[in-house]
């Protein structure tokens, strides 16, 4: 507990670091401020910004709607990065396995037409298996043949572009009327429920129940890694596979299995967004969140907790991002360099601090990279 | 002892791949390229010289060909000539696929190899920069940030002075960030890792940010016009060599020498005797004084120098301006090169020149009928990377203290 | 008009190189004198003082032995020596005046060399790369003089009867290879005093001979050298003085000439040492492992364990004794499970476990104590608790298959730790956070309290305190008297010697003796071990 209020605390830092930073670079780059040497006007564009910034983040009804769709790909997106981790592996390949994912819940979603109660669950099921699939196609040439799951998840990443752009095209797949390769929409059972439907005439809230199966997802992720056998054995091969073979355990199944739940995650991630936000897919449905979802993961430290609490903070930033965007002309594109300058700052003192109390073995703990393992 | 040397399980294994490799090719040029009737005619040179195949006949000989290469690399093996035959094989292949896509058709082979070559330059480039790195122990996953860095302050660099000074700017700023990575990862021991991957987002965050606001209200600072194609006196005159190596941009003549110069200085030199050594093993250098830590700082400066200049390849080499995230995941392809080129120059150098081959086919693509969806040629290339790290390279021989930071006290 | 300018050049050139050459011709070796002194030096790490105050001096011209054991801080004080380590306190002299080391280069260059334990060669360069590395010739542009370096390391290995191959590739080479590498590493770079930290760890008794003779050529030469150890023996064998470590600080000083290996190890200790080990006869019963006929060959096609049978019955200690790289690693791999046999058959207990899994191994009634406890044994990540049940979880008693029962877990956890002596406040911290000796406690509680037939030990002890080799030393004797049959794979002599009832003698893949230690000499058992027999005359016990 108390190193969970430590770490806490040493991301709260980062964030107050990072948004520092981010205020001397809006400042610099405002260019026409600089030029009429009307510095006030810099600075207040800062302060219209980050009011912004906040204000679309939790400051109303719509905004936190609006961080809570943010938030759900990114938590599940990032649970797929940080089981990986804590089995020993990189998945890059989380956009690759939202897209298969999204995939096959959406196939789900529009070829069979059940009660909302079966449709939903049975997609994102679905959209699970697909994306675990995705995942698991790494982790068994990694298990197999030594490829390193960072080459192949990246390459893996663009296969799956080109699969669904293909896919699109397809007539089994593509919505009648439309030469643009964009899906067939869902049947309206198969749609998530918006959380806040209760409140009549709000179209425009669109967080969905998308984040509860993410809440639900980060809840099995925790029972999983710290309750159950297979939990046991992932993190002991994450730590030390040697000392985890020594032990008995089948070190390239385990990897496969670290693999396929990451993928299932991320597919949940795609079934969400399909069955909640979008309603049908179309190739920008993952977006780069691969990425994002490895900050997320890094963030986090791979922890249940810590997963859910950055992508909480992503997931406003996110959404007060596109907000700051609109009501100044600062671009959302700062939101993606505060999320460098948090990850740096939070990796730094943690892993400074670590080097001093943990005697040898610190390698084991911090590292989330072991080598090419050649 | 008992030094009965037969071959290792893992060479053995390997072959065979190679084999069923062959045997691969063999069967989609027999049951693919062989179907289209037709003469493919490509064109050689700029005047027009063309080479015409029969495409369908082609594909027979060289579906056969094929096959009695596999027979014999899984009886018997090529030894010393495998990476040759195998190189021609490739080649072969390639233009058997060029033939059928072509067939019936006209087809300008040089102008796309050209392009090849040109574009194979910040792919080389950001490789090198990466073997820089792993060769001395330190991972950088940075690559893809340092080239969009680069290209981005080209971009405004060219645009406000001259390309020269643009290119030089571009270099810096690579510098500037492999200096980050070496602070954070050196001296404060933050996991490589981590901190190549905030480089990679913050790099992508800033040039975003500042080309949307700097950029697009003020035009003229994102306007130059890009370096033209030289041709080398002489050598450019070889026949259909000459012009797809020989008339090209000043990048890709750096790019070259860049290659040629740094497989020397690993080799050859008491620099790349003192680099691998702290790749490989750090102690054993450290304890007979040789500074790794200065020499990790300085390999990793020089690697952000150069996957700088290969940033400024996309404003000042080609395009004359710089987009949002005009690298487009090229830093991870260098990566990937440099796996696919076992950590040696010349390996990277021939990953490049495939990856960039793909890039510059994918362009094409549109004027080939060929009756496979165009999606599956385009994901050919991350295909074959997919089979070729699967089978042949595997896990392969990284230098051992990659990703570790060096323990002085 | 210039061309006598590049005649008198030449000449000079010449001449030069002739004298030069003459002078290292007539002074082969005689190095002016030097005196080192280390004086209070104190180096502090965070919960340790690993030097208190510590003096010592060293003259060209003598052998001084550095004793202590495993943790003493001999070790630590050598690296400030070499400049790997700042003191904290305390200055090291030079003939009476103050140097600063920063690094290693600083040492080198005044004339201090240092043979680590843990080589410090590049596995995948060759021996004449590894020797110049730092000191490289050069042509121009910086370019490596290969041919030069081939030459240097040439001469100096003839110089000083150190047979190398200048382009072998140190991987492919034996240890007892690697070591003279090492050494004229040392030479070439102009070193006065030589230090060698525990050199003999990866030597045969007759390899370790060699190694003092070589040490006896260096102090005719007019070298220093300094031997860290914690073999006793030794250190009375070659040394002119003993000067003993324990706790950081210095414990004594000892005359080789007078003192017992004792008295030593007493005041390395702080009391009274039980050198060998209380063990009654053994009465072994029925065989529980049985090897026969296993061959192990490995992927170059070499035959590291080549036709070798034996068998361990219940309540007997059999010992494999060999240097480190005649297969007994790869024996101990096959036998937990961990690699394939090419051929063979391998019985626990009535059942055929040839190709068995280690899973199925550690069912069937094996516990295996591995070579390297921090990278094979341990997850030093995970807590004690986890450690303690890292061979076992799947048990019905941990786990339902599913789900793992964690307060069960802590339950025997807590016991453990208890019966084992294991020194942790809360069995919930990481492992990373024991001792070496209490880390080896954790996996020899973990293995020996399961219901098993069979303990596989590797290297029980290695680098660990005296007081957990006592305790380690006891279990696996009580574990025995229990009726379970042991296996004790283990490079140093005397602990095979001290523990066994039988001994196996490993080299190069093959059995080549089957002893009672009773009735043999070390010497004997040494010379088993590196590849050769003991005449009839030399059979009385030293």
């Amino acid at each position: 507990m108390k190193d969970l209020l430590k770490s806490l605390r040493y991301t709260l830092l980062a964030l107050v670091a990072s948004l520092l930073v981010g205020a001397i670079i809006i400042v610099i780059t405002d260019v026409d401020a600089l030029k009429s040497g009307d510095f006030g006007k810099a600075f207040s564009t800062v302060f219209n910004a980050y009011k912004s910034l906040f204000q679309g983040s939790f400051w109303g009804v719509r905004s936190i709607s609006n961080t809570i769709a943010g938030t759900t790909p990114l938590l599940l997106s990032g649970l797929a990065v940080s089981i990986a981790f804590k089995g020993g592996l990189f998945n890059i390949g989380a956009t690759g396995q939202m897209l298969a994912g999204g995939m096959t819940s959406l196939w789900v979603g529009f070829a069979f037409d059940g009660p909302g109660w079966l449709q939903v669950p049975l997609a994102v099921a679905a959209g699970a298996i697909g994306g675990a699939i995705f995942g698991g196609i790494a982790g068994l040439l990694k298990a197999r043949t030594g490829a390193h799951e960072v080459i192949t998840t990246i390459m893996l990443n663009s296969i799956a572009s080109f699969l669904v752009l293909w896919l699109l095209k397809t007539t089994l797949f593509q919505r009648e009327g439309r030469p643009d390769p964009i899906s067939k929409p869902i049947s309206e059972a198969s749609r998530l429920p918006r959380l806040f439907g209760f409140l009549d005439g709000r179209v425009d809230l669109v967080a969905h129940a998308g984040f509860i199966v993410a809440l639900l997802a980060t809840l099995f992720y925790w029972w999983l890694l710290k309750r159950t056998t297979v939990g046991f054995e992932l993190r002991a091969t994450g730590l030390n596979s040697d000392a985890a073979k020594y032990a008995g355990m089948k070190t390239k199944s385990l990897m496969v299995i670290a693999m396929l739940f990451a993928g299932g995650f991320a597919g949940m991630a795609g079934a969400t967004e399909v069955l909640g936000t979008y309603g049908y897919a179309s190739t920008s449905l993952a977006g780069n969140i691969g990425f994002d979802a490895i900050a997320v993961a890094l963030l986090g430290q791979s922890s249940p907790i810590g997963t859910l609490v950055s992508a909480l903070l992503f997931g406003a930033l996110q959404a007060g991002g596109r907000s700051m965007q609109a009501n100044t002309d600062v671009p959302v594109d700062l939101i993606i360099v505060l999320r460098a300058l948090i990850v740096m700052f939070v990796a730094a003192p943690l892993l400074v601090k670590a080097m001093f109390r943990v005697k040898s073995q610190v390698v084991s703990q911090g590292q989330t990279f072991r080598g090419w393992g050649g | 002892m008992n030094t009965e040397l037969l071959v290792s399980a893992e060479q053995k294994k390997h072959a065979r791949n190679v084999g069923f490799g062959y045997l691969g090719l063999a069967v989609i040029t027999l049951a693919v390229f062989s179907r289209r009737p037709g003469d493919a005619g490509f064109k050689l040179t700029e005047g027009g010289t063309s080479l015409t195949l029969p495409a369908q006949q082609f594909a027979w000989i060289f579906g056969i060909v094929f096959v009695a290469l596999a027979a014999a690399q899984l009886l018997r093996g090529f030894g010393k000539l495998s990476s040759v035959v195998l190189s021609l094989a490739t080649a072969v292949f390639v233009l058997s696929f060029l033939s059928w896509a072509t067939a019936g058709e006209s087809f300008s082979l040089v102008g796309m190899l050209q392009d090849t070559v040109s574009r194979s330059v910040p792919i080389t480039l950001g490789a090198l920069g990466g073997i820089l790195c792993e060769r001395s122990g330190v991972i950088n996953i940075a690559i893809e940030g340092m080239l969009l860095a680069g290209a981005f302050t080209g971009a405004v660099g060219a645009s406000l002075t001259n390309l020269w000074l643009g290119t030089i700017i571009a270099m810096l700023t690579g510098v500037f960030l492999a200096w980050i990575l070496a602070v954070f990862s050196i001296k404060y021991r933050v996991d490589q890792v981590i901190v190549g991957f905030a480089i990679n987002f913050f790099a992508l965050g800033i040039t975003s940010f500042l080309s949307f606001r700097v950029l697009v209200p003020n035009p003229d600072y994102n306007s130059l016009v890009p370096v033209m194609p030289i041709s080398v006196p002489l050598l450019s005159k070889i026949p259909f060599i000459g012009q797809i190596f020989f008339v090209q941009t000043i990048f890709v003549y750096f790019s070259f020498a860049a290659v040629a110069f740094l497989t020397w200085a690993m080799y050859r030199t008491r620099w790349g005797l003192r680099t691998r050594a702290a790749g490989e093993y750090p102690k054993a250098a450290g304890t007979l004084g040789v500074d790794v830590i200065k020499l990790r700082y300085r390999n990793l400066m020089i690697a952000g120098a150069v996957a700088g200049i290969g940033g400024a390849w996309w404003p000042i080499g080609t395009v004359g301006r710089f987009d949002q995230n005009i690298t487009g995941g090229r830093g991870f392809i260098a990566l990937a090169a440099v796996i696919f080129g076992r950590w040696h120059p010349v390996g990277a150098f021939s990953g490049a020149m495939v990856f960039a081959l793909a890039e510059a086919v994918r362009l094409k693509i549109g004027n080939f009928d060929t009756g496979i969806p165009s999606e599956f040629l385009l994901m050919a290339p991350y295909l074959v990377t997919l089979v070729v790290v699967a089978g042949f390279v595997g896990a392969s021989r990284a230098p051992k203290a990659a990703g570790q930071p060096y323990d002085e006290q | 008009m210039f061309l006598p300018r590049v005649r008198d050049g030449l000449v000079n050139f010449l001449i030069e190189r002739l004298a030069s050459s003459l002078f290292s011709a007539t002074h082969c070796g005689v190095d002016p004198k030097m005196k080192l002194e280390l004086r209070g030096i104190t180096k502090r790490f965070p919960g340790v003082v690993a030097n208190d105050d510590v003096n010592l001096s060293i003259s060209t011209g003598e052998v001084l032995a550095l004793v202590g054991e495993n943790g003493a801080g001999k070790s630590t004080l050598m690296n400030v020596l070499y400049g790997l380590y700042k003191a904290d306190e305390g200055e090291i002299l030079i003939d009476d005046s103050a140097v600063r080391f920063t690094s290693p280069a600083d040492a080198i260059s005044a004339g201090i060399g240092m043979v680590h334990q843990h080589f410090m060669l590049v596995p995948v360069f060759t021996v004449a790369e590894n020797v110049v590395l730092g000191i490289e010739p050069t042509k121009r542009f910086g370019a490596l003089d290969i041919d030069k370096a081939r030459q240097l390391v040439r001469e100096v290995s003839d110089r000083y009867n150190l047979d190398l191959d200048p382009d072998a590739i140190v991987e492919d080479l034996p240890v007892g290879v690697r070591q003279r590498v090492e050494i004229v590493k040392v030479l070439m770079r102009d070193a006065k005093i030589v230090v060698f930290d525990e050199p003999t760890a990866v030597l045969t008794p007759s390899e370790i001979i060699e190694f003092f003779s070589i040490v006896r050529t260096l102090i005719a030469a007019g070298k220093g050298v300094v031997f860290i150890t914690h073999k006793l023996k030794e250190a009375l064998t070659i040394a002119d003085r003993i000067n003993v470590l324990r706790r950081g600080k210095v414990a004594g000083a000892a005359d080789p000439k007078t003192a017992t290996e004792a008295q030593i190890a007493e005041m390395m200790v702080g009391r009274a040492v039980q050198l060998t080990v209380n063990k009654k006869p053994a009465t072994p019963g029925d065989a529980v492992l049985n090897v026969q006929n296993l061959s192990v060959v490995d992927p170059d096609g070499r035959k590291v364990v080549d036709d070798i049978s034996f068998v361990v019955h219940a309540g007997e200690i059999v010992g494999v004794a060999g240097v480190q790289g005649n297969g007994q690693t790869e024996l101990v791999e096959t036998l937990s499970g961990l690699r394939r046999l090419n051929s063979g058959q391998i019985t626990l207990d009535g059942k055929d476990v040839t190709h068995s899994s280690p899973r199925d191994l550690h069912t069937s009634g094996m516990g295996h104590i591995p070579e390297d406890r921090q990278l094979q044994g341990l997850v030093t990540g995970m807590s004690i608790t986890e450690n303690l049940v890292l061979t076992r979880y799947h048990d019905g008693m941990f786990s339902d298959g599913v789900k793992m029962k964690w307060p069960k877990a802590k339950e025997i956890a807590k016991e453990l730790v208890a019966n084992y002596d294991i020194r942790t406040s809360d069995p919930e911290q990481l492992a990373s956070t024991l001792s070496g000796g209490n880390q080896q406690k954790v996996i020899v509680a973990r293995e020996l309290s399961r219901d098993i037939r069979l303990v596989l030990a590797a290297q029980p002890t290695r680098g660990i305190d005296v007081g957990s080799i006592e305790y380690i030393h006891e279990q696996i004797v009580k574990e025995r008297d229990s009726g379970t049959a042991v296996l004790i794979v283990s490079t140093e002599l005397d602990e095979v010697m001290a523990l066994s009832d039988r001994v196996l003698v490993m080299y190069r893949g093959k059995i080549v003796a089957e002893l009672d230690p009773k009735k043999v000499s070390h010497m004997d058992v040494g010379l088993y071990m590196a590849g050769s027999r003991p005449t009839e005359s030399a059979g009385a016990k030293s």
